[in-house]
């Protein structure tokens, strides 16, 4: 019987309540060290062979009959007034079959109110202008040059801290700063604190705007079956996507589908539905033939969403002997023209360490460049570098070692709610990194022109997942399985470890079981892919429909067989009684009942009320800064990470490596640089925003504490997709620190700052 | 006249404008398109041969996700003009199954998980390849020299690496 309950979730550092209808209780977790067939088996990937083949369909590879493409044209200005459309010429080149305009469609908002699918008012370069819909992507592209704009330039503002200023041109009419107020968040009482301390350090640091550049872009193919508008979505959220595009296109959900099969990468920037959606939907709806809008690498890095640059100020108080008494961090978020959910930059200042006094505020700010979006970690990448460059200041104050500064403010609560961790091994992992890394023997060492440096920071996030998702487990008649859930493999292996859960719990081979995934109207609902919920949410559902499938089997099978029910079990799919001289394949009693279908249903449990769940991690790195040069060689990166128990290791290494090299992008190339008079990325290309290539890559050790978390659901698993990438940039820059014996605050650190540091510090 | 012309532009380096037939051999079969002269070996492929396999992950030639063989020799395919390739032999993704068999170099990187979202893998096999036919014992430093015109966003580097070196070795004991 299904019950109704409020529960709190967290999400990338917010707490909200809300109503569920509780299902999927009852199912106590494998404990560890269980002697389990699949579950924590390195497995390679299910869908290994479709990648690897060219055979995956990605949205772009979505080919329909009478096709059309979609292009959108661009704002060239940062800021600007429509005053004129002309697509008069456009209209004649042969192939055009429509252009799109603020004028000819309905104004749909987007943005949260903040603007309308097309608006008549641009606010960065790359804004939405138009969508040409033709034949070929190349008459599209000829007809983007004959459409005829007549723009009324406005003043602009790029730089946040200019665009607090009282008399700043407003991005929007309400103002700059995101609902006229900083975010704030008190407890105890700074002022106290402060006085309670015995040393204070301050600082501010920056961190930069930072492109996603996913290897496969954003795009939608929009068809209208009928009454059904059917779209193919390069997107982290099917079930979002349908929600938003029923909702303003005033669709029952039933007939808008949403599909996503393979994806080629998301990192937070495909979390909801994109304007290109809405076009081609649009487009497809007054052509009446299918079209598919795929952005190019450029637009994906105006408008496809980005980690926004910050400005973090940080005063921390303490005792002598490294305990915080205070905390203070005042950030701004440059969020560019858009925003619908701001990171969380003081998420780490509010919870990774033990402080009974801290405040934090956040200014999320407009300005006329690109919008922001969720990126892997958001916020709390870029709050971790900041807090654990000031913890490695407060360190060298005190003359500690920047470790034992971090375990004398070990928290093993929530000192928000005051509630317990569920499972919090970050000492473990500070010591097997530092172990690992040789941390306590670390030497610092010249060579020529070359400095060693070491560093290390901590990492904590949510990950926990959490209701609703559910799952389907439909057993065939000759012994194989389907997993179908709604939910989304953006290249983590979603699949693959949903597989191993089916597998554990159904008692089949690996073999037997197929994932149906990505389409809302084959699939029970399951939620976004980000936050790192996905398997903390769809995991323990998929288990407790491969349960309630197993006990149908049980209950059929000992009926078949005539054997007492509990004597009954299911190895690798065969059957299995000491009443039985064999075992007898699965198959041989389903087949009896022809058609007989076994479908198990399973739900997401509530998390515990008791405890949070969140993950934990540490990262340690050894590199080599050449001060003639300014080159930085990382020599090593050892991270372990909590994340309750592992499902795979193999995939889990995966994640961590993955993570870890984003990181190290973000520490030390990545940066959008915008032309500061007229709001031009001058990297929009992956040439010049450099992320990082193979022979860029240091040594990795990825470890996991591997701890089943025996409160946080019925797998004991906790998120991972986040984690690894939230400490990377941290401890380089304590490494680089710690090796130049001057801190860069600002990110990334690139030669030339190394350069300047080093000569600031020997004039 | 008109005839002399006619000959002189089949001769010319020159077509179109407008569609133009173009015959291409890929993975060992003829086939003729007609594509207008601007259209890139990469569009040929995806659109007018249906071999989707191979991606386009930024039409500039910046990240690899395009990379076929020609000649054996990987290159960005959104950086040919199709018109180009006549008479070469191009080798896309869809060609390295044998009888349904996977390449050792794919059944690598599906064992040492080369790959996360796959979207670039295509690339990467192709670089791999080209790399192995030539050198069938790189050194790892080799490999990730040969391999660092194809981006993975993923950060599947160090597992596309062991993928490489352990098809290397099976391919050296014969396959």
């Amino acid at each position: 019987m299904a019950r109704v309950k409020k529960v709190k979730t967290e999400f990338e550092g917010r707490i909200s309540e809300e109503s569920i209808v509780v299902e999927g209780e009852g199912l106590t977790p494998w404990e560890a060290g269980a002697d389990l067939k699949h579950v924590g088996r390195r497995v390679s990937r299910v869908d290994g062979a479709e990648r690897v083949s060219g055979k995956a369909q990605y949205t772009a590879d979505i080919q329909l009959p009478g096709m059309l493409y979609g292009k959108i044209l661009r704002s060239p200005h940062a800021f600007a007034r429509i005053k004129k459309i002309d697509t008069r010429g456009a209209g004649k080149i042969p192939g055009v079959r429509a252009i799109l305009t603020f004028q000819n469609i309905p104004p749909l908002p987007f943005w949260g109110g903040l603007s309308f699918i097309l608006d008549p008012t641009v606010r960065f370069i790359g804004d939405e202008v138009a969508c040409v819909i033709a034949e070929e992507e190349e008459i599209c592209s000829d007809a983007l040059e004959a459409v005829a704009v007549e723009y009324e330039r406005l003043p602009l503002v790029l730089d946040p801290e200019e665009a607090l200023k009282p008399d700043a041109p407003k991005v929007h009419p309400q103002g700059n700063l995101f609902r006229g107020a900083p975010d704030l968040y008190q407890r105890g009482n700074l002022e106290q604190g402060l006085a309670e301390a015995e040393v204070v350090v301050e600082d501010t640091f920056r961190t930069q705007t930072a492109l996603h550049n996913c290897m496969e872009v954003h795009g939608s193919v929009a068809q209208w079956d009928g009454d059904q508008l059917v779209i193919w979505d390069s997107t982290q959220n099917v079930f979002g996507v349908r929600a938003q595009v029923a909702q303003l296109l005033k669709l029952p959900l039933h007939r808008v589908r949403v599909i996503k099969q393979f994806m080629g990468g998301g990192f937070g920037s495909k979390n909801s539905m994109g304007k290109y959606t809405l076009l081609a939907a649009l487009g497809a709806k007054r052509t009446g033939r299918p079209v598919k809008v795929i952005l190019d690498r450029e637009e994906e890095n105006l408008a496809a969403g980005n980690r926004p640059a910050s400005i973090q100020y940080l005063k921390l108080g303490a005792k002598r002997d490294g305990r915080l008494t205070a905390l203070y961090l005042k950030a701004i978020c440059a969020a560019g023209a858009y925003v619908l959910y701001p990171p969380a930059i003081g998420g780490p200042a509010r919870q990774l360490y033990l402080c009974p006094h801290v405040k934090t505020e956040q200014y999320t700010v407009f300005t006329n460049t690109g919008p922001l979006s969720a990126f892997r970690g958001p916020g709390y990448v870029e709050g971790t570098f900041a807090l654990e460059s000031i913890m490695d200041e407060l360190a060298g104050a005190l003359g500690l070692d920047p470790l034992e500064v971090r375990l004398k403010n070990y928290s093993g609560n929530n000192q928000a709610t005051g509630l317990p961790y569920s499972t919090k091994p970050l000492p473990e992992a500070y010591d097997r990194g530092a172990s690992l890394i040789g941390w306590k023997d670390r030497r610092k060492g010249e060579a020529g022109s070359r400095r060693r440096g070491w560093g290390m920071a901590s990492q904590i996030w949510g990950g926990s997942g959490g209701p609703p998702a559910y799952a389907l487990v439909k057993v065939n008649s000759d012994g194989s399985a389907t997993v179908i859930s709604g939910t989304q493999d953006l290249g983590t292996g979603t699949k693959t470890v949903l597989a191993q859960i089916a597998a554990e719990e159904l008692g089949f081979p690996m073999e037997k079981i197929s994932v149906q995934i990505g389409d809302t109207e084959l699939c029970p609902f399951a939620p976004i892919s980000a936050g790192s919920m996905t398997v903390p949410s769809v995991g323990p559902a998929v288990r407790f429909a491969a349960h309630d499938a197993r006990e149908q089997i049980l209950e059929i099978g000992a009926q078949a067989l005539e054997v007492p029910r509990d004597s009954l079990e299911i190895r690798e799919g065969m059957l299995k009684s000491p009443h039985l001289k064999n075992l007898i394949p699965l198959k041989d009693v389903l087949s009896d009942l022809r058609n007989f279908m076994i479908v198990g249903r399973g739900g997401r449990a509530p998390n515990p009320e008791e405890a949070h769940v969140n993950t934990f991690g540490a990262q340690f790195v050894e590199l080599e800064v050449d001060i003639q040069t300014g080159e930085v060689k990382m020599d090593r990166v050892v991270a372990v990470h909590d994340s309750g128990r592992v499902l795979n290791p193999l995939t889990i290494s995966s994640q961590l490596e993955g993570g870890i090299l984003q990181g190290l992008g973000f520490a030390l190339t990545e940066q959008r640089i915008v032309d500061e008079r007229f709001g031009a990325v001058v990297n929009s290309n992956l040439e010049d925003y450099k992320v990082l290539t193979n022979p860029d890559v240091p040594e990795i050790i990825p470890e996991m504490v591997d701890l089943p978390d025996l409160l946080a659901n019925n797998l004991g698993v906790k998120g991972v997709g986040e984690p690894p990438i939230i400490p990377t940039a941290a401890a380089v820059a304590n490494a680089v620190a710690d090796a130049l014996g001057v801190r860069i605050k600002d990110l990334p650190i690139t030669r030339q700052k190394i350069l300047q540091a080093v000569k600031g510090k020997n004039p | 006249m008109a005839r002399e012309r006619r000959e002189a532009k089949k001769k010319a380096a020159w077509r179109g404008p407008g569609k133009t037939p173009v015959r291409l051999t890929v993975n060992g079969r003829e086939q003729e398109v007609m594509v207008e002269p601007r259209r890139t070996l990469l569009d040929v492929l995806r659109k007018d041969l249906g071999l989707r396999g191979t991606k386009k992950g930024c039409d500039e030639g910046t990240c690899g996700a395009c990379t076929v063989l020609v000649e054996g020799r990987p290159i960005y395919s959104c950086l040919a003009l199709a018109i180009d390739y006549e008479g070469k032999s191009i080798e896309t993704i869809e060609g390295l199954e044998n009888d349904g068999q996977l390449h050792p170099i794919q059944q690598a990187f599906i064992e040492e998980d080369g790959f996360q979202c796959g979207f670039c893998t295509p690339g990467q096999v192709l670089s791999a390849k080209a790399l192995l036919d030539k050198n069938p014992s790189p050194r790892p430093e080799e490999v990730r020299e040969a391999m660092a015109g194809n981006l993975c966003r993923c950060g599947a580097y160090p597992k596309i690496l062991k993928a490489t070196l352990r098809a290397a070795e099976r391919m050296r004991q014969g396959g």
